[in-house]
């Protein structure tokens, strides 16, 4: 290991946040107080998390390793709820779309041999599935949302014309699936040459060979590519049917 | 026998009551013109014919039977509602004219849209304009061509001369007439036009949410 935080370091560079604090009370932006509480969930909630993964990698159980996967796709699940106003079971939707994506995604990556069964491995990309997923299906849900309105009078008329709903919802389906997935298709587009991605830097900043980092950071790119297409068809496949009622009419 | 009825319909929008116990029956083969003020509900009660939308109270019968037992899609392809001021969609004329036949999973039947097309004056190489290129008055016309690809038995149509020239209006309605006299389809039509007022055979006035005399 290259790189050890040690306590000292760690609390000299909280200096860095007196500056974030200096800059809001100088320019009056009464952000001080959002500030500290940030601080203060970080350092709480990351010493949960570290201490609590600690443990469930120590133990390796894999009853607490699929407990942990679950409270993470429940969080994302609520999280992305959130994204989704006036669509009925949003929750629900969410959850079936975040734990597909995963399944489907991290299972390839264990059956593949490019994960080892360990929590060490599982959790931590079933969390980074989990969130991409969170963020593409929340953009599902506002495009959703959006075309659903300005495409009413266009929905009316393909019903009135005798259109099933999925067929009046045609086209408002590939332009949400599309927003769910065009950040992730944009970032591996544009990955290496703008930003070295969080993973691959932590990688090389640890020390490891940044040929190697890249390798994982390969995977990472396809996996997450994966994830979104799967959550956002889920998400959007589910979701449409909710702006209908049971007579088939806009609700 | 009717073969649509409206029985002390009520149509409600939160504390808004927009139709007031309309009581209305329509025969087969009927032409019945519906006027009345603007906002007095005239488009909702087709609306709510065309399965649109459902009654707050009361009933529709279609044939006898509660549209509400009906399944609403092959209900829609019987009773086709014409929107006031269409919005043409997908990219071409022909995407429009192609919507029927993909709604019902069949292969498109290009003689009958040309044959429609011939019949509101538009020539066959309208198909591949762009939708976005063609004048208010074609857009109308294509917009009411896409519900006679298939003969419906009641054709619902709102205000669909409403804003086109006396041209315009002329081949709008010789087509309706035609699909009238021709097809016997039953037609009920909101309007405010004179010229089909005063030739109406069968007239009803809708105001503020009721019939009136
Ligand atoms: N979605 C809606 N929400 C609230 N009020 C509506 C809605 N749709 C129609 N209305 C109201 O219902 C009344 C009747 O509307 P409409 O049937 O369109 O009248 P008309 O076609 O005779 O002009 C109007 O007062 C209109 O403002
Ligand atoms: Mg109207």
């Amino acid at each position: 290991m290259n790189l050890v935080v040690s306590n000292l370091s760690l609390t000299l560079v909280t200096g860095l946040v007196l500056v974030a604090l200096f800059i809001s009370y100088r320019e009056k932006l009464g952000l001080n107080k959002d500030i500290v509480i940030g601080v203060i969930r970080t350092v709480i909630q990351l010493t949960v998390v570290g201490y609590v993964l600690k443990y469930v990698f120590k133990i390796n159980n894999w009853a607490l390793t699929v407990l942990m996967i679950l409270i993470i796709i429940v969080n994302a699940a609520d999280n992305a709820r959130k994204r989704g106003p006036g669509i009925d079971n949003v929750f629900l939707i969410s959850f079936i779309a975040i734990l597909t994506s995963t399944v489907v995604v991290v299972g390839t990556l264990i059956a593949t041999g490019s994960l080892k069964m360990i929590p060490a491995q599982i959790i931590p990309f079933s969390g980074m599935v989990a969130s991409n997923t969170m963020v593409a299906i929340g953009l599902c849900y506002r495009s959703l949302n959006t075309s659903f309105r300005d495409q009413r009078q266009q929905i009316i008329e393909k019903l009135a014309l005798g259109a099933e709903i999925k067929l009046a919802s045609k086209s408002i389906l590939g332009e949400s699936v599309r927003a769910g997935m065009s950040p992730t298709i944009d970032s591996a587009k544009t990955v290496g040459l703008v930003s070295l991605p969080g993973m691959m830097s932590g990688l090389i900043i640890a020390g490891v060979d940044p040929v190697k980092a890249i390798k994982y950071q390969i995977m990472v790119m396809f996996m997450l590519l994966a994830t979104t297409a799967i959550g956002s068809v889920i998400a959007c496949y589910l979701a449409y049917r909710k702006f209908y009622n049971t007579q088939m009419q806009l609700k | 026998m009717a073969i649509i009825e409206l029985k002390q319909v009520d149509y409600q929008i939160d504390d808004k009551k927009i139709l007031d116990s309309i009581d209305l029956a329509v025969e087969p083969n009927d032409y019945l013109t519906i006027t009345g003020p603007s906002g007095s509900g005239k488009s909702t009660v087709l609306l709510l014919m065309a399965q649109m939308a459902t009654a707050t109270a009361g009933n529709l019968y279609y044939n006898q039977t509660d549209i509400a037992e009906l399944n609403p899609v092959e209900y829609r392809r019987e009773v086709s509602y014409c929107v006031q001021r269409p919005a043409l969609f997908g990219e071409t004329v022909a995407d429009n004219l192609k919507f029927p036949a993909e709604v019902r999973g069949v292969e498109f039947d290009q003689t009958r849209a040309v044959d429609l097309l011939t019949k509101v004056q538009l020539p066959a190489s309208m198909m591949d304009e762009k939708i976005i290129d063609i004048s208010g008055g074609e857009r109308q016309r294509i917009g009411l061509l896409r519900h006679l690809m298939y003969v419906p038995k009641v054709l619902l149509l709102d205000e669909i001369t409403t804003g086109l020239d006396a041209e315009n209006k002329a081949i709008v309605w010789n087509l309706i007439q035609a699909v009238h006299n021709e097809d016997q389809v039953t037609i009920i039509s909101v309007t405010h036009d004179q010229q089909e007022i005063d030739s109406a055979k069968k007239m009803i006035q809708i105001i503020e949410g009721s019939i009136g005399k």
